[in-house]
């Protein structure tokens, strides 16, 4: 066998997995339309803030169109009340949900993994402390204080120099997310770590005058990938979805924009009459949530060294 | 450094400091243990806030390392040998004591009882220094090499963390350390699962030996694999010694695994050194009663030869709470046979010199005698014949 190195053997092993590779088509191409979304829209030649009052009735707003205003200028739709074009809001919806939840898992698993391994490898004072950090924001009620600090923080926010509205919104989101996110994650670091630093190939390196870094980053933390990888695609789709479960509640992003979330929370209203509004950005969660499960379980497989190649 | 030699520090008539190591240090001594302790203290009550005891895992073991011999070191497992081992790498803090390495004290903790002074501990630059020349291959093979790097990087790791910041040197220096112990170069880039047990030790020890140290501890480096394969890194270990002229410290429970490797053998029961000799006066003639029963354990290949054993009655006590005196008086033969003397229960033998450069810590060490040993292999009844 001709020396590869642990990135190729995994990519290779990636590869031959069909299910991962499915699932990482899906993730690329939801994350272009991410970026490129407002440029297909305006292919499309249509955006969420175009109001089409033409396309709705009169009286209460019904979008005229059989289920919910679906024509050949609008695939998949028109809102209600509006007749904003459902497709360019998911486009436009995909990139908030994805930009808030793709930074607030990356720093959830920054600060998790980073204080999960300090705490599992100091011991004594600093993991007590970092130990009592942790339950005593894990034991916050949440979904009370994202509620009740939104106002404050974002204006907060907005003082430090953060543009008013979504954009100071979505930063509240992402810092509240990671804020209260990072302890599960510590916990689970900590406790693998706890068990890694016990075995004699930590104290082998200790042996051979490797410092504290070293030991930390280049030997305990390689075989924390499998652990964090897998939390860490559980977490997006958990977070895409407690980002709208927010917008739900009135903490998230405010109309006219839109996210996955406040597509959901306002399809809630017509669901008996117009049920694709609810199913559209459904499904495109469910599409998303899975992709990242899925692709999450192949890569622990593929990253375990002892997996068949 | 000005304080290895402080001669407070060490006073030779003390007690505490076996005798053997005593006085002058020879020229030639790479490695020096002077009573180390080391105590895992076993927390209760409220909190785990009070000690409520303490394993002795070691207590009070003093011998010195030649430079270029092995030194083996027995005993029963739980007996404190490995934990020996992984102190004097300071893998583990010592609890008092003091070790030297080629020069370098790496600690110096003040026993209880002792005039109170500021323990001394090599600086991190020195002990890293230290490190360099004073590796340790282990006794799992699976569970001492990190599955997440390949054998290039476990190997070329003490170079690198020791300077050696170059790849190709580095590489080139991993492949050369391959040869020697036998393995493929073309193994680099192979993974540790993709070994077997002997393989991988032989990874274990190729790692040891890229940083070129003079002195290395083998803690029970072939306990963990195949018998067939155990004397294949056997001979492994002794080819290199002579090739660079290594110092073994060989941690084993095997007596005859120590015999093959050993110039000299220590005896370890529950913490302590009970007899110390050369391999030869040590297997011929045995000076401390624990050492006898050991070796009358060794198994016989021959089945048609009938060998008698003496078998030790009862476990090894809790290391947390010893036996007074002689902590061998519990399951001692002699003692029986010399009819219980009460000086075994209430004095503490110390480790003594009894001419030809054999010590043992055995108030009766000259009491054993071929008879001796056949009456107690006599009254161990019936069960001690080998199965045919």
């Amino acid at each position: 066998m001709v020396g590869r190195s642990l990135r190729e053997i995994i990519w290779a092993r990636l590869r031959r997995d069909r299910v991962a590779m499915i699932c990482l088509v899906i993730l690329v191409v939801y994350y272009l339309i991410g970026i490129l979304g407002p440029v297909v829209a305006g292919i499309l030649n249509d955006s969420p803030y175009t109001l089409h009052p033409d396309l709705i009735s009169e009286m209460g707003g019904k979008p005229i169109a059989a289920y919910g205003g679906i024509s050949a200028a609008h695939p998949l739709g028109v809102e209600w009340g509006t007749g904003r074009d459902i497709l360019a809001q998911l486009l436009f919806g995909l990139r908030i949900s994805l930009v808030i939840s793709t930074v607030a898992t990356l720093m959830t698993v920054v600060l998790g993994v980073v204080i999960g391994i300090v705490a599992g490898y100091s011991r004594g004072v600093t993991d007590n402390f970092l130990g009592r950090l942790m339950d005593l924001i894990l034991a916050f009620p949440f979904l009370l204080i994202v509620m009740s600090l939104s106002g404050v923080l974002t204006q907060r926010l907005t003082q430090l120099g953060v543009p008013e509205g979504n954009a100071s919104r979505i930063l509240y989101l992402i810092l509240v997310m990671s804020f209260f996110g990072w302890p599960y994650l510590a916990r689970i670091v900590r406790g693998q770590v706890l068990s890694l630093r016990e075995r004699e190939f930590v104290e082998a390196s200790v042996a051979m005058g490797a410092g504290r870094r070293r030991i930390l980053f280049s030997e305990i933390l390689p075989n924390l990938w499998a652990p964090i990888l897998v939390y860490a695609t559980l977490t997006l789709p958990n977070y895409i979805g407690l980002e709208a479960a927010l917008s739900f509640l009135g903490v998230g992003v405010l109309p006219p924009d839109v996210t996955f979330g406040s597509m959901l929370a306002n399809s809630v209203t017509y669901v008996n009459v117009v049920p694709t509004y609810l199913f559209i950005p459904g499904t495109a969660l469910v599409i998303l949530v899975v992709s990242f499960n899925l692709l999450g379980d192949s890569l622990r497989d593929a990253l375990d060294p002892k997996g068949v190649h | 450094m000005t304080e290895t030699r402080a001669p407070n520090t060490l006073t030779p008539s003390s007690p505490a400091v076996a005798p053997g190591v005593a006085g002058a240090v020879a020229p030639d001594t790479l490695l020096r243990v002077d009573n180390l302790v080391k105590h895992f203290e076993i927390r209760g009550g409220l909190l785990g806030m009070s000690r409520v005891g303490a394993v002795k895992a070691v207590d009070g073991v003093s011998f010195s390392v030649r430079r270029g011999e092995a030194l083996g070191l027995v005993g029963e497992s739980g007996c404190g040998k490995t934990t020996l081992g992984k102190v004097i790498l300071r893998l583990l803090p010592a609890t008092s004591g003091r070790v030297e390495m080629d020069g370098q004290v790496l600690f110096d903790i003040p026993a209880r009882g002792e005039p109170r002074r500021r323990p001394v501990y090599a600086s991190n630059e020195a002990m890293k220094k230290v490190r360099q020349n004073m590796q340790v291959v282990f006794q799992d093979p699976y569970a001492s090499l990190n599955p997440r790097m390949s054998v290039g990087e476990l190997v070329g790791e003490g170079p690198l963390v020791h300077g050696m910041t170059d790849k190709k040197e580095r590489e080139a220096l991993v492949r050369d350390m391959l040869g020697r112990v036998g393995l493929n170069q073309s193994h680099i880039h192979r993974y540790p699962h993709e070994f077997s047990g002997g393989q991988r030790q032989r990874i274990g020890i190729a790692r040891a030996l890229a940083l070129h140290p003079a002195f290395i501890v083998c803690d029970e480096p072939v306990s963990a694999l195949d018998v067939s394969i155990q004397s294949q890194v056997l001979n492994l270990l002794n080819d290199l010694q002579a090739e660079l002229g290594l110092t073994y410290l060989f941690i084993a429970h095997n007596l005859a695994v120590v015999e093959h490797i050993s110039d000299r053998v220590g005896v370890m029961y529950l913490g302590k050194l009970v007899e110390m000799a050369n391999v030869d006066d040590i297997y011929a003639n045995p000076r401390h009663p624990y050492t006898v029963a050991l070796l009358s354990a060794v198994p016989e290949p021959d089945p048609h030869r009938r060998k008698k054993r003496i078998i030790l009655k009862g476990d090894i006590p809790s290391p947390a709470n010893p036996p007074s005196g002689c902590r061998f008086h519990t399951r001692c033969w002699l003692r029986e046979q010399l009819g219980r003397p009460e000086r075994c229960t209430t004095e503490e033998p110390v480790l003594r010199a009894l001419g030809s450069g054999q010590e043992s810590a055995c108030h009766f060490a000259e009491e054993i005698s071929p008879e001796a040993v056949a009456s107690a292999v006599a009254s161990s009844g019936p069960t001690v014949t080998a199965e045919p």
